[in-house]
């Protein structure tokens, strides 16, 4: 159905059409948890590991979907067994990596909710993947996530020392500084044709 | 997500009913909205199709769509899926042209497009980008320049002897250098942009310029008696 | 209903705490998804803005006339399965109105489903009280989550087209910032906005520590 090349897919979704710098997917925890470098490396790897795990699941779903012929249903099957998927990875992670669950746990179940996530799963069904596109493409949006996140993360850790007006201080400067990411983003344009 | 997980304290009933309660009531919901609202979306998107047909087939009064079935013969449908062309009619019955819809890599993002082709003049009569992320104020002059657009009045699309290439391929030029018939004169300042339509025009005519042209046939008989 | 352990509030301040003193965009900064992604024009930002308004609106009474039948083990899940069913619904019913609008909004309407604001209000408010006030909170919460995706996309379209809700309202010569429809535009459009309420309330707080403080 859609022929685009798996190199392409994943440039585009990483860097040209960032999730969250060109999408505006997953805003909150990229404001929220991109305060300090650590968490934001972690918050990054649990991003690409839910991604590719409901990735895999909204494959499934909408192939059971169109089997059954009931497209109306997309919405709802997808967020509950996307969350209820993530849901059981964590009690699986648990049981048998204590120490990834420890690097990963906490962001985990914050991760479900996050529209990146469901953005992911509705683009991939939208754009017409097949299974390796859609894999290829939930990699590169994780990893362009993750990205987003450590140098937004990082461009703060500086900006702690800087002073600043108390009105500019918080989420103003923080969308300040994702504008200009934003922007720099941009350049990466035309890069996936 | 539901907290079954934890020891059979809490009565399990209250929450089975109200799960399936709540799911079946929801489940009724969608399907009434959805079975009202399914005529309504059918005829918008029938009726935007209408439309841009019509813009890429100037002369074109009546649309037929039809289908390649077994990669070799068109067969009229009233609603089909993958690979289809839709035939524009005049007043007096006769086709004029071939609506086409091609896509592919843009500057940003996928662009799809839809692109008429006249078996009369061997050439492409119009051509309307359907869906673009191009940059605004840049990429997207694909879209509103008049000058780039006007390119696609006339747009050589001829075949060699053998019936099955064409005898040049579309190409894309540096704006005002457009000196063949079956040049595109690109845009200066969305250079990709431009290029990647005449790739996807390209790419497309070639694949079905030959098949079209080898079954006219189907296509101006096949839309008399069939409803639009 | 009776409301125990909650102070008691009129339904004038229900529905007005929204629009100013709460509101969801410029007080809470939740939802910012669709707030900065559909708010490139006037026309997106006003029906993305009714939209989540009638999801609000729709859930919210649904969860508060179940409040009761709802067990809270699984209230969360409920919470999420009534809010899909009316995204749907929305998907469905604006793209029977104009497949225009539903073409520029995209997967965004989809996205309703996961903007907390309104799992936010099922849970924080309308679980907790009875119909009337949820709705006039839900309808609270929605136009003031509506006025704040105007004000943004009135500013994004004026500068970034020169035209609001598709009016053209320059001369021909005005060249437009075509960086403000563009996602930086978003950021910065937002950013601008949070820093004059920002300095607005610290103007205020400054001038009532100054009337306090004058009549000693």
């Amino acid at each position: 159905m859609n022929g685009e090349s798996l190199w392409s897919i994943f440039v585009n979704a990483a860097l040209v059409n960032n999730f969250v710098l060109a999408y505006f997917l997953g805003i909150c925890p990229f404001l929220g948890v991109s305060a300090k470098l650590e968490t934001a490396v972690r918050m990054g790897g649990a991003v690409m590991f839910v991604m590719l795990v409901s990735s895999v699941c909204a494959y499934g779903i909408n192939l059971v979907l169109l089997a059954i012929g009931a497209p109306f249903l997309k919405l709802i099957s997808f967020i509950v067994v996307i969350a209820s998927t993530v849901q059981l990875v964590e009690m699986f992670i648990k049981k048998t990596s204590p120490t990834l669950f420890r690097a990963l746990g906490i962001f985990l179940p914050l991760i479900t909710t996050n529209c990146a996530i469901l953005g992911l799963a509705l683009f991939q069904t939208n754009k017409g993947y097949d299974f390796g596109q859609a894999i290829v493409y939930a990699l590169g949006a994780g990893a362009g996530f993750a990205l987003a996140l450590i140098l937004m993360a990082g461009v703060r850790e500086k900006l702690e020392l800087a002073s600043m007006p108390n009105a500019v201080q918080g989420t103003a400067v923080a969308l300040l500084v994702a504008g200009i990411l934003s922007l720099a983003f941009m350049g990466f344009a035309g890069l996936g044709a | 997500m539901t907290e079954t997980t934890q020891p059979a304290r809490p009565p399990v009933w209250p929450m089975y009913r109200s799960l399936v309660g709540i799911g079946v009531l929801c489940a009724v919901l969608i399907v009434l909205v959805f079975d009202g609202t399914r005529p309504i979306i059918a005829r918008n998107r029938a009726e935007a199709l209408e439309r841009a047909v019509f813009t890429v087939l100037p002369d074109a009064t009546r649309r037929v769509t039809f289908a390649l079935v077994d990669e070799r013969r068109f067969e009229p449908v009233t609603n089909g899926s993958g690979s289809l062309l839709h035939a524009g009619f005049d007043a007096d019955d006769r086709l004029v042209g071939v609506a086409v819809e091609a896509g592919g890599m843009g500057y940003a993002d996928t662009i799809s497009l839809l692109y008429g082709y006249s078996p009369a003049a061997e050439t492409i009569v119009g051509m309307q980008v359907l869906t673009s992320k191009e940059t605004p104020g840049l990429g997207d002059k694909i879209q509103t320049d008049e000058d780039f657009l006007a390119n696609f009045a006339a747009l050589d699309v001829k075949l060699d002897e053998t019936g099955t290439t064409l005898r040049h391929r579309i190409e894309t030029v540096k704006q005002g250098t457009k000196s063949e018939p079956w040049q595109i004169d690109g845009i200066t300042g969305a250079t990709i942009s431009s290029e990647a339509i005449g790739d996807i025009l390209a790419a497309s005519s070639a694949y079905w310029v030959p098949l079209i042209r080898r079954r006219l046939e189907d296509l101006e008989t096949g839309g008399i008696d069939a409803a639009p | 209903m009776p409301l125990p352990d909650l102070p008691p509030t009129t339904p004038t301040d229900e529905f007005v705490k929204g629009l100013w003193r709460e509101n969801p965009v410029f007080v809470q900064v939740l939802g910012m998804c669709p707030v900065l992604a559909v708010s490139n024009s006037a026309v997106n930002a006003l029906a993305m803005g009714l939209a989540t308004t009638f999801v609000m609106l729709m859930s919210n009474l649904l969860v508060s006339s179940l409040r009761n039948f709802i067990p809270k083990q699984v209230r969360i899940a409920s919470y999420i399965l009534i809010i899909a069913t009316f995204v749907t619904i929305v998907d469905y019913v604006i793209a029977a109105i104009s497949l225009e609008l539903y073409n520029a909004l995209g997967a965004f309407i989809s996205l309703i489903v996961v903007n907390c604001l309104i799992l936010g209000r099922a849970e924080a408010f309308a679980s907790k009280h009875g119909i009337g006030m949820a709705a006039l909170d839900a309808l609270g919460m929605g136009i003031g989550f509506t006025v704040a995706l105007l004000c943004l996309g009135g500013v994004r379209e004026i500068l970034g087209s020169g035209s609001l809700f598709g009016v053209a309202l320059f001369p021909e010569a005005f060249q437009p910032w075509v960086v403000m429809i563009l996602p930086g535009g978003g950021f910065f459009t937002l950013a601008g906005w949070l820093l004059l309420i920002n300095y607005l309330k610290e103007r205020r707080e400054a001038a009532s520590v100054m009337l306090q403080e004058t009549p000693e």
